[in-house]
């Protein structure tokens, strides 16, 4: 079975279906692709599997679970994290600190343990560091850990984004245009990443990107999104062939 | 009969509130910082009148001119020098706070002008009051000439923001100043002339709430200010007619509070609400919801 | 480079509770050589309190990132919860150490109480809408409390929302709480020592939570709300948590209040929105989010009007003016930017001469 099941998702805004009859299946593992040209409702799909929306109709299951119309958090918590087109750091608190708010489901203390400083804080708070780091490490932030996030470079702020994602062990990893406002060299060292981070902790992703160079270097399925409607659906190569495709992007 | 009394004067007090919420949303809408000494400027308003009109003892149409120039010059200048400079400040609290100073610093200047006692406000209204239904309800002439007046310059204002260019200038700088200064429009120009007429309309207020509430202390505008401040959130902040609407309903509410449940409790009557109010619908009565998009 | 940062935190803090110790230490010997006035004596216990009442505000401002003008009726709460307690108790055999002790505990408590029950509903808003709510809520407190008519007698407590009269009760009854006169008679159990000692626990509890996992959480809320509930942050309990600590630790302040005065009554002059207001100021001008800063701000501007008082009338007005011109001092951005200047400007002179 796949890991994500989307059976015929829509949402209407007012008058406007922005996503009619979505319909996706992503195993395990894989690096999945969602494009489309501007305003097709790519990003629409992407807020309706993490809860910011709840859908009109339609169902999505997660290795097996449903979480149809759930909130946000209990999504994180099923297994899905996403970073965003527009960037959405904590940028007052210092690279390891957002991290650290990624890994707060998963190591717990109470408040008054907190507050009061016993054993336990020391310990889980060390646990929380080194676990952290490593994953600040993966993605060549480590030196930078104290730095306040709103100070990091662009592209820097992109990777913490991601890894703070990370943090929260999910089984679905979404990625809303990773590679938006990266020069090439950068994409192709994120390209790199991405890749890594599929092999490292064996993540099934699901990204939105306009870069066709990293769209068809990295994916290995494709769905085209055009005016909320799937116009497209398969491997990479033949997606990209698709006249239809070419058309949607190229226009007439 | 007496709750036809009590409505009118409701409605009464209600237009001075709408009046003052005018000015605080204006400025809000299109500085989008709360004006907390929005509400002394009434005073000041206020005392100018009191001292052409009772200490000189010159005409009150003078006294209510000379307190509309008054208030218009101040609001303009406690802009420039208070608020202009934090506009681009890194938290929106800055201004708000600068705003508490103007407004502390403009009771202090009364008080060591006026001193503390408490002045008669001698009514600038020339009416006497009207007797309907064969004497069983009495209407006083600042009652009448309130809510005339509010009237009036409520419709000049709609008038005028959506005639002219300077109002249409007002609506583009509040609804992206990025955008508005794109076109062309002076955005500082356009806050200048906000804050000119919101100050405008507090000495209106301020002549008109002291002829039907004769005291006149250097904290007289504060808390009518605090309660046009609930008055434009109630209606939609940043609303004009929400502003207008919201004095209306807060004069009344209060009014019937004080009459049929308790003078004590009539302000805990209108704040709660206004609590409801918000909680049914988060941006008051006629406010804007604005989603942030993710 | 991670062991730095915790001992860079650490070093923060204990400079911010050695500045309080130092504080203490040096006004009591002041006081104990007799080098310090009746007046400014008679302002300590004030000023832990506005300092417990800053540091507080800050937690719900500073950390949290919401807007509060109601922080007055929450010390409003604690206050005459906790001298209510202490009036009834007054004539049993507690000791007064205890009686202060447990009256501590109701006043954060019940302030504490009734912000998790005000939170709830109103932390939905945001904002300026947030600011009005909590300041109308702040007013309604303040308005309920000078209607309350409780009294006491061997049939045990009697109330009324009208007037002592009507709370029927027998020849031995007594009234505590009587309307708009409030309640007279509290046991004058603060002193400046607790008023220290609770101002150290409150920078505990707050600088403690604040570099804990809730800690994060609920700044992760101030910065983006969106992110942290992608991320699995339950935004509704951190927000409630971050008030609610917040509410009670005013109460806390509202405590100290009430049992330093004789007669505590509700005025717009002590629980009203002008000193939610206030402690605003205290928070803003110390610097948002900075803990520190808001006892230092708390203090100066509690001082200032005192120490301006040589020159009578114009003291407030000269109050207002430094307000003003420290926010454009520490906020306008060409200030700001000039100040920039100006210290790399001495700094490379200084650099020069040591060239030289």
């Amino acid at each position: 079975m796949a890991l994500l099941e989307v059976k015929n998702l829509s949402i209407s805004f007012g008058g406007l279906r922005a996503v009619d009859d979505f319909n996706v299946e992503i195993e395990k593992g894989c690096l999945y692709g969602l494009i489309g040209p501007n305003g097709a409702g790519k990003t629409t799909v992407f807020n309706l599997l993490t809860g910011v929306y709840k859908p009109n109709e339609g169902f999505v299951t997660l290795d097996g679970e449903n979480i149809t119309g759930k909130k946000t958090i209990d999504i994180n918590k099923a297994g899905i994290a996403r970073t965003f087109q527009n960037i959405r750091l904590f940028k007052d608190l210092s690279v390891i600190d957002n991290v650290k708010v990624g890994l707060h489901n998963h190591n717990g203390y109470s408040t008054l343990t907190g507050i009061f400083r016993l054993p336990k804080y020391y310990k889980v708070e060390k646990q929380m560091t080194e676990e952290a780091m490593e994953l600040l490490k993966v993605f060549d932030l480590d030196s930078e850990a104290e730095t306040l996030a709103a100070n990091l470079p662009y592209g820097k702020q992109r990777k913490l984004e991601i890894a703070r994602a990370l943090a929260t062990k999910p089984k679905l990893l979404l990625l809303d245009e990773p590679a938006a406002g990266m020069n090439p060299n950068e994409t192709q060292e994120l390209m790199n990443t991405i890749r890594f981070v599929r092999e490292h902790f064996d993540m099934t992703i699901l990204l939105i990107e306009h870069d066709m160079k990293l769209v068809s270097g990295i994916c290995e399925k494709l769905t085209v999104l055009n005016f909320g409607r799937i116009l497209c659906q398969g491997e990479t190569s033949e997606v990209l062939n698709n006249p239809e495709v070419i058309k949607a992007y190229l226009g007439e | 009969m007496s709750f036809l009394t009590y409505l009118i004067n409701g409605i009464s007090l209600g237009s001075v509130y709408a009046l003052i919420a005018l000015g605080y949303t204006m400025v809000y809408g299109i500085a989008k910082m709360l004006n907390f000494a929005h509400g002394d400027v009434i005073m000041v308003g206020a005392f100018a009148t009191y001292t052409v009109c009772s200490t000189m003892g010159l005409s009150p149409v003078l006294g209510v001119l000379v307190a509309v120039v008054l208030c218009t010059t101040l609001g303009m200048v406690i802009e420039k020098i208070a608020y202009k400079p934090l506009r681009k400040a890194s938290s929106p609290l800055a201004v708000l706070i600068t705003a508490i100073g103007v407004s502390y610093f403009l009771q202090n200047v009364a008080l060591l002008v006026f001193g503390s006692n408490m002045k008669s406000f001698t009514s600038v209204v020339p009416l006497n009051s009207v007797k309907l239904f064969g004497g069983q309800i009495t209407i006083s002439g600042e009652t009448i000439v309130t809510i005339i007046s509010c009237i009036i310059i409520m419709a000049v204002l709609m008038l005028f923001i959506n005639k002219t260019k300077a109002g249409q200038a007002m609506l583009a700088v509040s609804e992206d100043k990025g955008a508005a200064q794109l076109m062309g429009i002076n955005a500082n120009a356009t806050i200048t002339l906000t804050f000119a007429i919101g100050s405008a309309l507090a000495a209106v207020a301020g002549v008109l709430l002291c002829s039907a509430y004769p005291s006149l202390t250097p904290y007289t505008g504060s808390m009518p200010g605090i309660k046009a401040f609930v008055a434009a959130v109630f209606g939609g902040i940043g609303s004009i007619p929400g502003a207008f609407i919201g004095g209306i309903l807060l004069g009344v509410i209060e009014n019937l509070s004080k009459a049929y449940i308790s003078s004590q409790l009539s302000d805990a009557i209108v704040f709660a609400v206004l609590i409801v109010v918000l909680l049914v619908k988060p941006t008051g009565l006629l406010g804007k919801n604005i989603q942030e998009k993710v | 480079m991670r062991q730095r940062k915790l001992t860079k935190t650490f070093k923060s803090n204990l400079i911010t509770y050695g500045m309080v110790i130092a504080a203490y230490v040096i006004i009591q010997i002041l006081i104990n050589t007799g080098n310090i006035s009746n007046l400014l004596k008679g302002l300590m216990v004030p000023l832990c309190t506005y300092a417990i009442l800053a540091v507080s505000l800050n937690l719900t401002v500073g950390i949290l990132g919401e807007l509060s003008l109601g922080h007055a009726g929450f010390m409003c709460l604690g206050a005459f919860a906790s001298a209510f307690f202490s009036s009834c108790m007054k004539e049993t055999s507690i000791p007064p150490a205890l009686r202060f002790f447990l009256a501590i505990l109701i006043g954060a408590v019940v302030a504490g109480i009734f912000g998790v029950l005000i939170g709830i509903p109103v932390l939905r808003l945001r904002g300026d809408y947030l600011a009005i709510v909590t300041l109308a809520f702040g007013e309604i407190i303040k308005n309920l409390v000078n209607a309350l008519y409780v009294g006491l007698d061997e049939d045990g407590f009697h109330f009324s929302m009208k007037n002592s009269m009507d709370l029927n009760m027998s020849d031995q009854g007594r009234v505590i709480i009587n309307g708009a006169q409030g309640i007279t008679g509290t046991p004058k159990d603060a002193t400046f020592t607790i008023g220290i000692v609770l101002l150290l626990i409150t920078l505990f509890i707050v600088l403690n939570l604040i570099y804990s996992r809730d800690g994060r959480a609920i700044m992760s809320i101030r910065d983006n709300t969106i992110a942290a509930e992608s991320v699995g942050i339950n935004i509704t309990k951190y927000k409630i948590m971050a008030f609610s600590i917040s509410a009670a630790l005013a109460g806390v302040a509202g405590v100290l209040y009430a049992h330093n005065l004789s007669a505590l009554t509700a005025t717009s002059k002590n629980f009203g929105y002008n000193m939610s207001i206030l402690f605003l100021v205290f928070v803003v001008l110390g610097g948002i989010g900075n803990i520190r800063g808001s006892i230092i701000a708390a203090v100066v501007l509690t001082l200032l009007p005192e120490l301006l008082r040589g020159l009578n009338d114009y003291r407030m007005l000269i109050y207002s003016i430094v307000l003003i011109a420290m926010m454009l001092f520490n906020w306008a951005p060409k200030c700001i930017e000039w100040r920039e200047k100006l210290v790399s400007k001495v700094k490379s002179r200084r650099k020069e001469t040591k060239e030289v």
